[in-house]
């Protein structure tokens, strides 16, 4: 705009303060690599993937780093999560827009915003008090992938349904009233008018969900079971990688520190590619 | 409401215009001049560049992205380049635009803060407001109501408060792209009525696509026309000579569909 | 005007959609009462003024949660205090300085939306690292406070960006043609604008915020004290609900209640921020 003096040190206040928001990340990341170094020189990234079993407190000759079981954990969780909150999310956001009379919009996004502050330590209370008790009814032993996936649903269904729906409110007034103009029935103007813009930001919302699901570590904690195995049935105890590091890092020392942390950087580079998609496809969308 | 002065020389001269919107010409070698104080009318179907011709004289075209512009620009005498202080240039070529678009704070406000920002004193904020807002002939109507929001204003009046808050900072030449277009036809009348009364005192260039506007109020007009899909100035000069003989044949069969 | 649509007959398909819709509220509806419900019915019992007041005793089995409140209010304050300056200047750095696709904004929105992914215990982690041991701060509110900062920044600067860039572009053509300063125009006419968007944000940040457990067990530890500086460790409420339900044998009634508290307390905070965004908007349309 104009080339006012305060205008110029405003300019630079706001790209340093950008740039440092920006730079957070590579810090944390620089970090992660340097203390996971260790391990990744001894024993190595490949006995990560092929070992059997995941023993790392053991010494050298015993010590396993097989950590399969647990990835398998934690992408069935996450999936399990997904399959239920992205579904009811993205149509709870499209009730609050559509359906809903005015009044009912406001108290509806004010619950699902109360239910988006829900610690994620409260929902592991009432699955391990609640819900783990009523799927053993069904099959011990209770705490298991499906209520782990349940619980973690639950938990990212909110935030889902909140993007999606700012996603929906992106669309400009403009539009809508010329759809309005021409008679357009309501859910015509969903797909027609709505969906087109409010794409990028509703593949956003579906990837950060699915990356908060990923990463959740104190629910799945609490409700998984936590036995390392790669689940026969939705029934079966699980251990996610995040479960594993919150439950060891407290005791371990050495080359079983530095193993922790690559369960970190196979996470963090889960997360990197989640994210570098929902940029690449918002992006492209918008574009288009 | 003073007739412009035919031997003062243009406020504005402008030399091999051209606009490109990411690599692709859309308008093409504009040659034009503005008289001082007279309304000059641009006309012409949609599509030939009048609405980017007007961005690029106050540099609004650098807002849009991949948007170049060629060609010389002459304010005062004053030769406009890349140098150009922008601050300068839009303090004394103020535009407005085809919808209303108030900024969604109070009546007053909307005045206050180009008022604040060129540097005019506290006290004289109320005294200046009220002259402008007396000079679009808004006073009276919204003097009772001056700190509410403007948006509670009628689509005419808050298209004369973006004329009012354009010409509070005194500037020689208004631009205006389709001012008319988004109001009803009396808010159109009245509009008209400010654009005759400030002829004189301010040189406009407006972009319309009512020939009947243009009449009434043009007393110069630049026909532009689209040639192998670019945009380009086909004629130029006093209205009553353009308007009753047409020198180009494109102009002519314009004139005479739009009347037929 | 209300764009309402006429009562027209819906084809099957529309009907389909209708009641997919208007089921998965309801669906939404039931699993918060549901929720809700079970806190309210075991914790309810537990709760008390001097529950409020008190200090914990015999790990949490009986006493208060004074001490823990004051820690997670402490926590908070320096989690938002140094956020929301930074959101701030990142959101209209992204929104309004480098617009659209240029290069710079694009890495920097990148490097926000991992920070937004970042689990939370690897914040913890880093957070325990860079804090507590490089900067020496050790297991205190402060580095608590900091961690969360960064935790919660991507969601902040999301948010408010959402919020500037749904102001409509006419506002910018028309401060441009009077060629307004950016400060004024910033100020004056976007932020208020753009305000439903910081309060969102805000919203979200504090429910992140406060709902974090593994980060804060890492940074600010977990001593039940009341904290006496900002360099004192605390525990906060989550992580006093976690070590009842977990590590206190017989705790679970306590957690409860404790969570109770907790979610009472962001219901709080969530009107405190809706009322605010009401007052920041309206002086500024009036004056």
């Amino acid at each position: 705009m104009s080339r006012s003096f305060p205008d110029a040190i405003l300019v630079r206040v706001l790209r340093l303060l950008a740039f440092l928001s920006g730079c957070i990340v590579l810090f944390v990341f620089l970090h992660l690599v340097l203390e996971a170094w260790p391990a990744l020189e001894t024993p190595g990234l490949r006995r990560f993937l092929t070992d059997d079993a995941w023993r790392p407190a053991g010494g050298p000759p015993d010590a396993r780093y097989g950590f399969a079981p647990m990835v398998v954990g934690s992408l069935a969780a996450t999936l399990g999560a997904m399959l239920l909150a992205a579904p009811l999310g993205f149509c709870s956001a499209v009730f609050c827009h559509q359906c809903a009379p005015p009044r009912l919009r406001g108290a509806y996004r004010r619950i699902v915003e109360l239910l988006a502050g829900i610690p994620s330590v409260v929902y592991g209370l009432w699955g391990l008090v609640t819900l783990a008790p009523l799927v053993r009814a069904i099959e011990p032993p209770g705490p298991s992938l499906l209520t782990g996936s349940l619980v973690l649903g639950l938990m990212i269904l909110p935030t889902v349904a909140l993007l999606a729906d700012a996603a929906f409110a992106s669309v400009p007034r403009a539009q809508l009233q010329a759809a309005a103009a021409v008679s357009l029935s309501r859910w015509r103007t969903l797909l027609a008018v709505h969906l087109p813009q409010a794409r990028p930001g509703l593949w956003g919302a579906l990837l950060l969900g699915t990356a908060r699901a990923l990463g959740e570590t104190m629910a799945v904690l609490m409700v998984c079971g936590n036995v390392i195995q790669v689940p026969k049935s939705v029934f079966n105890p699980v251990r996610t990688l995040t479960a594993d590091i919150a439950l060891e890092l407290g005791y371990a020392t050495g080359t079983h520190r530095s193993a922790l942390f690559v369960l970190w950087l196979f996470l963090m580079g889960a997360v990197v590619v989640l994210v570098a998609a929902a940029e690449l496809l918002g992006s492209n969308r918008a574009r288009a | 409401m003073s007739a412009p002065d035919p031997q003062a020389p243009p406020v504005l001269e402008v030399r091999g215009l051209s606009i490109g919107y990411g690599g692709k010409c859309v308008l093409d070698g504009v040659d034009l001049d503005v008289r001082k104080g007279a309304v000059t009318a641009l006309i012409g179907p949609s599509g030939c560049g009048k609405t980017s011709f007007l961005m690029s004289l106050n540099r609004l075209t650098e807002l849009v992205p991949r948007c170049s512009v060629a060609g010389r620009v002459r304010l005062g005498g004053r030769e406009l380049d890349a140098a150009t202080d922008t601050r300068w240039l839009r303090r004394r070529i103020g535009m407005v635009f085809q919808r209303p678009t108030p900024f969604p704070v109070s009546v007053a406000r909307n005045l206050h803060l180009p008022l604040r920002d060129s540097g005019c004193p506290r006290s004289e904020l109320r005294a200046r407001t009220e002259a402008v807002l007396r000079r679009v002939g808004l006073w009276d109507e919204v003097a009772g109501r001056i700190d509410s929001p403007a948006d509670t204003l009628s689509g005419g009046q808050q298209q004369r408060l973006c004329i009012a808050r354009a010409l509070v900072l005194e500037p020689e030449i208004l631009l205006m792209d389709e001012p008319c277009s988004a109001l009803d036809p009396l808010s159109t009348r009245r509009i008209e009525e400010l654009i005759r009364s400030l002829r004189g005192t301010v040189t406009m260039v407006i972009v319309t696509h009512n020939l009947g506007q243009a009449r009434r109020l043009a007393d110069d007009v630049a026909v532009f026309w689209s040639r192998g899909g670019r945009g380009a100035l086909i004629e130029s000069g006093p209205a009553k000579g353009v308007f009753s003989a047409p020198a180009h044949p494109d102009t002519a069969a314009y004139l005479e569909g739009l009347q037929g | 005007m209300p764009v309402r649509d006429e009562r027209r007959a819906e084809s099957p398909g529309e009907l389909v959609l209708t009641v997919l819709a208007c089921g998965s509220a309801v669906v939404v509806f039931a699993v918060f009462a549901w929720i809700v419900g079970d806190i309210v019915r075991h914790g309810a019992s537990e709760i008390s003024w001097s529950f409020l007041v008190d200090p914990p005793s015999r790990a949490g089995r009986a006493g208060g949660i004074s001490s823990v409140i004051v820690s997670t209010l402490e926590i908070l304050l320096v989690c938002l205090g140094v956020a929301v300056p930074i959101g701030v200047g990142a959101a209209l750095f992204l929104a309004e300085v480098a617009r659209g696709g240029r290069f710079a904004g694009r890495l920097v929105r990148a490097g926000l939306d991992v920070l937004a992914g970042v689990p939370s215990i690897v914040s913890g982690l880093f957070g325990n690292a860079f804090f507590c041991v490089t900067l020496g701060l050790g297991f205190s509110i402060l580095s608590g406070g900091l961690t969360l900062a960064c935790m919660v920044l991507p969601l902040l600067t999301r948010s408010l960006e959402l919020g500037l860039r749904s102001v409509p572009d006419d506002y910018r053509m028309a401060a441009a043609a009077l060629d307004l300063s950016s400060t004024r125009f910033f100020a004056q006419i976007l932020l208020p604008a753009a305000a439903p968007g910081l309060a969102a944000g805000l919203l979200l940040g504090i429910g992140r915020a406060m709902a974090e457990t593994a980060a804060l067990i890492l940074t600010s530890g977990s001593v039940d004290r009341m904290p006496g500086s900002l360099l004192d460790s605390g525990r906060a409420l989550s992580v006093h609900v976690y070590e009842l339900a977990m590590n206190v044998p017989g705790g679970e009634a306590r957690a409860y209640a404790t969570a109770l508290v907790l979610v009472l307390l962001l219901v709080a905070i969530n009107l405190l921020s809706n009322t605010m965004v009401h007052r920041l908007v309206s002086p500024r349309v009036s004056a």
